[in-house]
Parts: C-alpha cells; structure tokens; sequence
C-alpha cells in the first residue's frame, strides 16, 4: 500500500511493522512525531506495545535495555541532545548485546540551541558499539528499520537508524509501506539466547575483572565484523521480498566516474542532481553514498572508489582538531590501497545550512583545480 | 538457588566458551570466605536454647540447621561476630582463628 | 544435647542469597537482601545499579544470587525495571515481581529522577532501598542519605556533614505511591512482612531498608544488629508504613524512646561530635518524631 508520509512517520511505520513489543520515549524536537503517531498506535490496536513514557532519553534508554534484557522487542527514538543523554546507556546496550533498535533524527548540537540538521549528534556516538545506517529517504527509513531488527537480532547488537532532521524528517515522499504478512515473513519474533528469567536465573553485566572484559569486547568486535555480509544477505532477502535492496552503500555511475563524491545521508540523493549536470557538461563525476556507518563498509568504499582519480567527501559534522569524520573514515578505507589517491574533505550544512546542488558543484570545481587538498577541511557555504 | 555442585571457579580454556553476552555462569560457592576470618565462633550446644536467632541474623548464611541444631559452616563464615553477639544464651564465643 | 526439641524459625529457611559473596563481614546490606527475597521467592527479577550489591553478588561470571539479575548503570535502577516488566509482560509473563535494587546513592541522589518517573507512572515495580548512609561501595562519601554529624571521606571531621537526611519517605509519600515502608535489618520478621506486603500490591511500591555499614560507619561487625535496633528505639529510624501517600502507620513504637547518645557512640563516624552537636541531632529527632507521629494520629 502507498502512503505520502513524513520521514519521522516511516520510522513509526517501521517500528509498527517489526512489531515492536516495547517503546519507551522522551519528545524532543525534531523527533517527536515518531512518537507520538506510536503512541497512537498503541492506543488504538494498531500495534500490541507496551508504550512507557519515561521521564528522560537516559532512562528511555534504560528501559529499552530493561525489555530487551527480558526478550522483548524494543524501540525507541531521539535526536541530539536527547541521544547525547543517552550516551551513557548506548555503551550499556552494546556491551550488553541487546538488540535494541533506535530511530535518531540527525539534529546539531547545542549551544546556541538548534533543531536543524546535522550528523555530530549520531557521529558522537561512533564508538559506543551500536550499527549506525543513514537513510536518504522515507522509503528507506522505513525498510532499514526492518532489516536493523534482523541484524540487531542475529548478531545481538543494537542499530541506529539516522534521518536528517527536516530534510527527511518533516518532508513528506511516497512511501510503499511493506504487507504486515511478508514482514512477519522476513522478521520473525525475537527469540534471544538467554533472558531475565526466574527459569534460568543469571546475572547479566556483573563486576568484570581484567581477567574476562577483553574476552567480551573481543566478541562484540568479531560479530560487528560479521555485520557487512549480513547486511548484503537480508538486504538482498528484503529484495526477493518486496523488491528493494538494502545495502552498505549506494553507488552511482561510480563505474567510470574520474572524480567520486562521497556523501551520506539525503546529501545523498542532492549530489546525484549535481552529478546528472556535471556529466551533461562534460565532467566523470559519480556519488558513493555511505549508509551504513557502523560497521564501516571498508571493501565497499574500496571497490567503487578504485577506478577514481579523486575522492571528495562531503560532511556534514566536524571532529574539532582533526576533520570531517567521514572523509577521515575514507581516508582510513583506501590507506594502502589507493595509490596515493588524493582524498579531498570538505565540511558543509552544520547546523541545517542548506547543502545544493550548487555546493557540490564547487566541490567538484575544487577537486578538478587541485591535485591535492590545500588544507585537510575545505569549507563549503562558510561565510568565512 | 545455586547448587553445592556449582562450587568451581570457572576458567575459559577458549573464546569459545566466552558468552556472547556479559552474564553468570555459576555460582559463588568456589569462593571459600572462611580465610577472611580472624575469630571464628563455636557453639556450646550444651547451653543452647535452639532460638534460631544465630541463623537469622548470620549476612553470610553460614549458620546451618542440621538436625535441629544450629552449625556453623566454617567454608564461610566470615567471623563478624553477630551470632556471638546476638545469642540470648550466651553459648557462641568467638576464639582466635586457629591458623 | 538432650533436647528433643525443633528450632525456632522465625523465617522461611530457603536462601536465595549464596554463600562466598563479597560482602564484608557484619554486611547489613546483604541481610536485607536474604530478608527480601525469602518473602518474594524466586519469582524475582532484580535490577541493581552500582551499590555495594553489584560488588556483594559476585564477579562476572558468577552470581551469589538465586534470582536472575539486571546489573544497571547507576541511575537506572527504576527505569531498567519498569523495562524490565514491560519486557516480561509483552512475552507472557505476569508473575514475576521486578524490583529495583539499590543503595542510598542510587535511590536519594543521582537516581532520584528515574524513581519519581516511574512512581509518578506508578509503574509496576518494587523499589527498595538499602539506606547506609553514604557510598560505601566507592569508599565512603557522604551522599544526601548520609545524616548530620557524620564523618564521611568527603565530610572530614573538621566540616563534618552539616545538613540532615534528606526525607526520601517523604519525596515517595508525595508521589501518593500505592505502598510503602521503613525497614530495619535487625527485625527480619518486619522486613519480610512489609516485603510480602508490597509483592501483593500492584503499582510503585517503595522499601526503605537501613542496613548499618561497619566498614563504613566505623563500628564493630558484631554490632550491625544492635545498631538497627537501637535506631528504631531511639526514633532516628522509625519504622513506619505508607499507602497512598496519605494513611501513615506507626508499625513499631518504642516502649520508652531512648536517648541518641549511646547509639552515636557505637560508631566512629561520629566519634569527633561534641555535646552541644548531640544537643541538635537529639532536637531534631525528636522534633521528626512528633511530626511522624502526628502524621499516623492524623489520618
């Protein structure tokens, strides 16, 4: 069935679809109609949840540990500062191994406060163990959260599923919602190894001494890297389903493209209006669009970047003291491999400044008129 | 309840024994706190009034019942004194922990 | 030895507290724990934010506890639960009785706001408290539990802790909770009735457990009971129940209310006060008092 929805909607259809047992969730802006269109939901059948309303991001958090630690299946959703408070209890839900799946409306950082777009709010949490896709469209948004519970579930890790705010998150698209049927085809129940339970009495997350911790830690890393084949193979299975693939990245005319924009997020889907100019005008330009950030595509990015003279990253977010945190990804994917390509960053669209078609554009202009990066960061639409 | 049968320290001879998740395997019962003890109590059963009071108030469950009569379980018993302490008839003492 | 007779037991005798736990010897604590769970049976789930007990029930991979066990960050230990029931709930499970498990620390300070959320959803937990009166697990630091006049590694004899305990009885009271109560360790049958009590009433229940702390308050291991007894017979821990917020009832009341000062004196944590200290904490207590006892007269 089609439905014109907001980005913030697909994301309650997928939590719907994937029946989540448990929604535990605080508003903040720009994510609160996830919430709310769940808690109606809930109220009215559509959806058999036990939806808590929690008096914080950090106990929403906990509570979702909590449920899924039980064997239930949960969901929850924020954006930046609410996802910063939760920060504590994302490494709580890794090294726990649940399989908790998050909606994060990618939103910049106060101060001074912001509700527009931006990704240090999710890349900030790089680190703590969690899967992170970033989604370029309702649809998308949608589907991915299906295919998070199924990966979160196998591997017993959790998944963030990133929108921007506004771009996506309050843009309404055409949405072809998947049949409840195949979904309960393609997602199964959660049936979790081992669970608080008085039948099997164990403490889960005790005292670990150096003796055991590296052990643990050792496990969650070898099963994240299980993660991209994983990826491949229930995406390819949601595609025999409902005839879409869901992959790591999302290549276009990268095959013979001299100059690869790599973006994320719906910059994504702006780059590929650049390119469609640039290469009527004359010039290989192609776009790798990086979905899944955690675990970092590595083989992926290789492969469609190889034939490319030049990389150019375009990010959305900034690591103080060094640079974009995507272009400092790549430049860690191709090391060894690419020949001395040159890898350009560029930082563009903090806190919800528009990314065009124009910006890349002067992206692109800038990559032909250099062989190498004048600087690490090259500032796009910065009045500086 | 954990098992007597619990009672071994757990030693991972590979990862894959490790689980996947942060969790007990096993009971504390390998952990023998009767070396904390410096004074240990013993019970003049003779004077004993069967009151159940040692066992009760013993944090480290230590106090057994067997046959109707209180025992201490030396495995554990942390030697805090309360039992001593706490005894209406006056029939536990606490001595020098015999090394 | 001639005796034929049985042994009075006052409790059940299944333990679902293990021995070759990692208490310390005169633990008030863990005895609050054994008290507890012979009332809730092994029907329970505990969630247990950084206390004593997550270092009490053992290392990873092991376990003292006969129930299963949710170790929580610090200020989780009521919203993990309410998860936790939830999470239970949704997979078919309406028996077990989730409880939040946690120490003065955890309950007055930093996991205030998650208690009052899930109180004021009157979700459908048991939160107990066992109140020592500082952080012991971290090396004795004064927490708002910790009360006037006491030495703490952060309340150094010279600026001893100079405000009183703040009222976690009263922040639950306010919340109009369905049920809730004072305990002390050293009357086991008390604890155990009130936790039977609450493992009956649906809602936020609250348990509040003082569980006296040798290593912490710097008094003698054999001591720990007589210290729970005393501060019930000196009125400095009335025991007491709650419903509804409104109706207080006075569950024990002290034949003749005794004097602070021989209590004071069994501990080292308060061995640097002077008389004219005393003179306040013993004012302030009795002032608590009558306002307690007004609060049951009046309901």
């Amino acid at each position: 069935m089609k439905k014109v929805i907001m980005g913030n909607h697909a994301l309650s259809y997928g939590a719907m679809l994937a029946r989540s047992q448990v929604i535990a969730a605080y508003p903040i802006t720009p994510q609160t109609q996830v919430v709310e269109l769940l808690s109606e939901m809930c109220a009215d059948g559509t959806l058999d949840a036990k939806f808590i309303k929690v008096e914080s991001e950090h106990s929403a958090m906990a509570a979702c540990i909590g449920a899924s630690a039980a064997g239930a299946r949960a969901f929850t959703a924020t954006s930046a500062q609410g996802l910063a408070l939760m920060h504590e209890m994302l490494h709580w839900a890794a090294g726990e191994r649940v399989p908790v799946v998050m909606g994060n409306v990618n939103r910049a950082m106060a101060p001074g406060w912001t509700i527009w777009a931006d990704q240090n709010d999710s890349l900030s949490q790089r680190d703590t163990g969690w899967m992170q896709y970033y989604c370029a469209s309702n649809q998308e948004v949608v589907d991915t959260v299906l295919q998070a519970f199924k990966v979160s579930e196998a591997l017993s890790i959790p998944s963030m599923v990133i929108l921007d705010a506004f771009a996506l998150s309050h843009t309404y698209e055409v949405v072809d919602i998947p049949e409840a049927a195949k979904v309960d085809a393609y997602l199964p129940p959660f049936r979790p190894l081992y669970k608080l339970t008085p039948s099997d009495p164990r403490a889960f997350g005790g005292l670990t001494s150096p003796e055991h911790y590296m052990e643990l830690r050792y496990k969650l890393q070898k099963d994240m890297e299980k993660a991209p084949a994983l990826i491949e193979a229930t995406g390819r299975e949601f595609e025999k389903i409902f005839g879409r693939y869901l992959g790591l990245v999302d290549p276009y005319l990268c095959e013979d493209a001299e100059i690869i924009l790599v973006t994320s997020g719906t910059a994504g889907y702006t780059a590929r209006v650049a390119v469609d100019a640039m290469r009527a005008a004359g010039t290989k330009v192609g776009n790798l669009r990086i979905k899944v950030f955690r675990p970092f595509p590595f083989e992926a990015v290789r492969k469609y970047t190889a034939a490319a003279k030049k990389i150019a990253v375009v990010d959305r977010n900034i690591s103080y003291g060094h640079h974009g945190i995507f272009s400092q990804e790549l430049k860690s994917a191709v090391y060894g491999h690419a020949d001395g390509k040159p890898v350009f960053g560029f930082i563009a669209g903090l806190g919800g400044r528009d990314i065009t078609p124009a910006s890349f554009k002067e992206v692109v202009d800038y990559a032909i008129a250099h062989e190498q990066p004048e600087a690490e960061i090259v500032w796009i639409g910065a009045k500086i | 309840m954990p098992k007597k049968r619990d009672a071994k320290k757990i030693n991972f001879t590979s990862i894959a024994e490790v689980p996947t998740m942060p969790m007990s395997l096993g009971s504390m019962l390998w952990n023998k706190t009767g070396t904390w003890r410096n004074i240990r109590p013993e019970i003049k059963l003779e004077d004993c009034i069967q009151c159940g009071i040692c066992w009760k108030f013993c944090p480290d469950m230590s106090i057994l019942i067997e046959n109707e009569w209180p025992v201490v379980d030396y495995d554990f018993c942390k030697g805090c004194g309360i039992c001593a302490e706490e005894c209406p008839a006056k029939c536990i003492v606490m001595v020098e922990e015999r090394k | 030895m001639s005796k034929e007779k049985k042994m009075k037991l006052s409790l059940p005798t299944e333990e679902l507290v293990g021995s070759g736990n990692l208490a310390c010897q005169g633990c008030g604590a863990t005895l609050a724990m054994r008290y507890f769970l012979k009332a809730l049976g092994p029907k329970t789930v505990l969630c247990i934010p950084a206390c004593c007990w997550s270092v009490i029930d053992g290392p990873y991979p092991y376990s003292c506890l006969g129930v299963p066990v949710h170790h929580s960050a610090f200020e989780t230990a009521a919203s993990t639960a309410t998860g936790v029931k939830a999470g239970l709930q949704m997979t078919g499970d309406n028996e077990t009785t989730v409880v939040a498990w946690g120490g003065d620390g955890g309950t007055f300070d930093i996991g205030l706001q998650a208690l009052s959320g899930a109180a004021e959803r009157n979700d459908d937990i048991i939160y107990v408290c066992y109140d020592n009166e500082a952080y012991m697990n971290t090396g004795i630091q004064r927490s708002s539990a910790t009360p006037l006049g006491a030495w703490t590694t952060t309340t150094p004899v010279k600026f001893f802790k100079d405000q009183p305990k703040k009222d976690i009885d009263a922040i639950m009271a306010a919340h109009r909770i369905p049920y809730q109560a004072t305990a002390s360790i050293s009357y086991p049958e008390d604890v155990y009735k009130k936790a039977k009590k609450a493992k009956d009433v649906k809602g936020t229940r609250f348990l509040h457990i003082y569980a006296p702390c040798p290593t912490g308050w710097k008094s003698r291991p054999e001591d720990t009971i007589k210290l729970g007894r005393m501060v019930v017979q000196n009125c400095i821990f009335p025991l007491f129940e709650v419903e509804h917020g409104e109706k207080y009832t006075l569950t024990m009341k002290p034949a003749n209310k005794k004097p602070i000062d021989d209590y004071l004196k069994l501990q080292g944590r308060f061995r640097h006060l002077k008389p004219e200290t005393i003179k306040v904490m013993q004012e302030a207590v009795d002032h608590e008092w009558t306002r307690l006892l007004k609060l049951c007269e009046n309901r």
